[in-house]
């Protein structure tokens, strides 16, 4: 107690020394938190976003991952019906789960006649509903909300692209897609009819396609290799362009209607697909159910080895984009906690000099070096508490001005802009850890001058001038 | 118990046997040079002293004489370079630092000649300060503190700080805060130097008083030979060398 308030009393003696170190510490306390409370929003919005788009887990044949680009159909699963029951059957999972939904990805052609253009595409099939129950996602309250994809209520042959995809195959003036500039010179048209094999072929593939041309504007032929090895086509009806958020996949992504491919990739085949996605209701609740997740699998997996790889592995630029802001929040740690070590160092080494005829008479009075010691660095800690608390509140108060002035941004792989916001509030091991790590470099700061200030000779020190 | 009981083998040849019986403080050709860079200044040279209890001792000599540097000693923030100290029959020279810290905090007070109070603590706070170093309660320190001030005759000005206080009021909590753990010797190195003679002569009263009450040795410093009337023992000191003791109507050469 002693010691305390004196350190507490020695620190208002000299009112504008403490107030330019604790200035200095909180300025570093804020700047530390407002920069980790802005990657925090950033981890938030990636997480949601590839959360929302695909789950928290997937389950796919094991090779899937690496190999299956090559050719998607040959790792199909065509137990997923029973996969699919049995997570939804497990009494742990049951209540964890939000959705539990199947996808099918495959490689094609995509073609628009009309405008006599053609591109590879990297398509994927959704039972559209659960695909917008899964964009609703928010676990961490964010502001932004997804857009729900058009697909929902769209007729089977309905088809969502992304707008680099839209405005390859010139499709952007009828899918009314803003800044998406026109080519000086578009290729020569095949003609505005379908070439009669391929009209006939989509007819057959197609049930909605009424007719084999003339073609509507906003529609498309798809060529995609059957399960059988055979090209099938099918014409689609482009109902909106989606930005992807990066452009090599904006100019490639196809989205449709499971069941529409499954009968056009697999025939009167038994159906398949090549990924069943997971959403968990709480990011928190995925060691759990991974755990639950894995002995389901082992079930199903005689013949046909399955894998449950979640959202960060299937998307590692997730993962890099977060080491980067973790190394760059080091690095400022690093530099401000330096900043922080000077300063208070500075500070106490002052002070010491000072008060050096104070510590001969406490020595002579019998106070212990330990003693002595004890009580610069409790005001070391003191001002590093104090400082730390008040960046705690600036950071608070800060964040919560920007918050509201909501900045528009785009965040890395987003396809809209948000509001700039900084996660402070709530965020509470961030909060500690950058107010201990502050309290503890104070407290590292203010060791050399107090271990100087313990080992001074007692008569030098009650002559001290 | 900080200190084992020495033994009574000590007897310094300038000490009368008859004050050998129980010294507060006994130097045995005591020894201590100053080495400033290349040049050596013995500042005592082979003193013997005894410093009797609930006496009034004081060191007198010219500056220069070596009086702060003997105080420093018996007061143990100092160490000799040769001889023994004993200090309330406690062989100093023994204790590590640590102890030797707690054996003042145990039995020495100090008053500077700055009077050295915490800025940042009030009279009554200055005073309490090696109490609560002690450990002493609150309720013991409730009793002991503003019996203090009484003494001293500042029980009204337990809330000022030292800012707040003249030069001998000052000094008045100084010796309150040097008696509040109920030493067995009080060192003072020219308590007056900074006073005025009205308020230095005051004080020297005060110190005299609590001699009296409280049976505490005190030992200072002074080099003003009017305060040779207030002592019990005089002890005259220069070029580090006793050159007489005066005890209470006896004067030894040395």
């Amino acid at each position: 107690m002693m010691t305390w308030s004196l350190a507490v009393r020695n620190l208002l003696r000299n009112r504008r020394r403490s107030l330019a170190t604790l200035l200095a510490m909180a300025i570093g306390s804020t700047s530390i938190l407002l920069f980790g409370g802005f990657s925090t929003n950033v981890n938030y919005e990636l997480h949601t976003r590839h959360v929302q788009k695909g789950g928290h887990f997937q389950i796919q044949h094991r090779d899937f991952y690496l190999y299956g680009s090559g050719n998607p159909s040959a790792y199909g699963m065509a137990v997923y019906p029973r996969i699919m029951a049995a997570i939804k059957d497990d009494a742990v999972l049951r209540d964890m789960l939000l959705v539990v939904t199947p996808a099918l990805q495959f490689g094609g052609i995509a073609a628009n006649y009309a405008a006599g253009v053609s591109r590879t595409v990297i398509g994927n099939g959704f039972v559209a509903e659960e695909l917008n129950r899964m964009r609703r996602w928010n676990d961490f309250n964010l502001r932004s909300k997804a857009p729900m994809s058009a697909l929902e209520g769209a007729p089977t042959d309905a088809a969502v692209v992304g707008t680099g995809l839209a405005r390859v195959l010139q499709l952007c003036e009828v899918l009314k897609v803003l800044h998406c500039p026109t080519p000086e010179k578009t290729p020569a048209a095949g003609g505005a009819d379908l070439p009669d094999d391929i009209a006939q072929l989509s007819l057959q593939e197609t049930p909605l396609a009424s007719g084999a041309a003339p073609v509507r504007a906003g529609r498309i032929e798809v060529l995609v290799v059957s399960a059988r090895g055979a090209p099938d086509v099918t014409s689609l009806d482009v109902v909106r362009a989606e930005d992807q958020g990066v452009k090599e996949l904006d100019e490639v992504t196809l989205l449709m209607h499971l069941a529409p491919l499954q009968q056009l990739i697999y025939g009167q085949s038994q159906p398949q697909v090549t990924s069943i996605m997971l959403q968990l209701r709480h990011s928190h609740q995925m060691a759990a159910a991974r755990a639950r997740l894995e002995p389901i699998l082992d079930r199903f997996s005689i013949g046909q080895p399955l894998s449950v790889l979640d959202f960060r592995a299937l998307n590692p630029f997730y993962v890099q984009t977060m080491q980067m802001f973790d190394t760059i929040f080091g690095f400022v740690f690093v530099l401000i906690g330096g900043i922080v070590l000077f300063t208070v160092s500075n500070t106490m080494n002052t002070t010491v000099v000072e008060r050096t005829v104070e510590i001969g008479t406490l020595r002579a009075m019998g106070l212990r070096r330990a003693g002595i010691r004890r009580l610069f660095v409790t005001e070391g800690a003191l001002l590093g508490l104090a400082g730390a608390l008040l960046g705690v509140v600036l950071a608070l108060l800060l964040s919560l001005a920007i918050n509201r002035i909501g900045m528009p941004w785009l965040p890395p792989g987003n396809v809209e802009v948000v509001p700039f916001t900084v996660n402070v509030w709530g965020e509470n091991r961030m909060i500690l850890g950058t107010t201990g790590a502050l309290i503890g470099i104070a407290i590292l700061s203010a060791w050399w001058p107090a271990r100087r200030a313990a080992r001074l000779d007692v008569v030098d020190a009650l002559r001290h001038v | 118990m900080i200190c084992a009981l020495i033994s009574t083998e000590m007897t310094p040849h300038a000490a009368p046997q008859t004050l050998t019986a129980s010294p507060v403080a006994a130097l045995t050709r005591v020894e201590k040079t100053y080495h400033l860079d290349s040049v050596s200044v013995p500042v005592i040279r082979g003193v013997d002293l005894y410093v009797r209890r609930a006496c009034f001792t004081v060191l007198l000599g010219p500056s220069g004489s070596g009086k702060t540097t003997l105080l420093n000693m018996i007061g143990c923030i100092d160490r000799p370079d040769h001889g023994e100290i004993v200090v309330a029959d406690c062989k100093v020279a023994d204790l590590s630092d640590d102890a030797l810290s707690d054996f003042r905090a145990e039995n020495i007070g100090f008053i500077f000649q700055n009077f050295n109070l915490l800025p940042v603590l009030s009279a009554y706070e200055n005073i309490e300060y090696p109490l609560l170093m002690a450990g002493a309660s609150a309720p013991q320190r409730g009793r002991r503190v503003p019996r203090l001030l009484e003494a001293v005759g500042l029980a009204d000005k337990a809330r000022y700080f030292p800012g707040q206080l003249s030069g001998g009021q000052r000094q008045r909590v100084a010796i309150a805060r040097a008696l509040s753990r109920k030493p067995k010797l009080v060192i003072a190195d020219e308590p007056t130097a900074n006073l005025d003679s009205e308020t230095g002569a005051a004080i020297l009263a005060l110190m005299r008083r609590m001699v009296q009450r409280y049976g505490i040795s005190f030992i200072f410093s002074s080099h003003d030979p009017d305060v040779i009337k207030a002592a019990d023992d005089t002890i005259f000191l220069k070029d580090g060398v006793i050159h007489g003791i005066r005890r209470q109507g006896q004067e030894t050469a040395s």
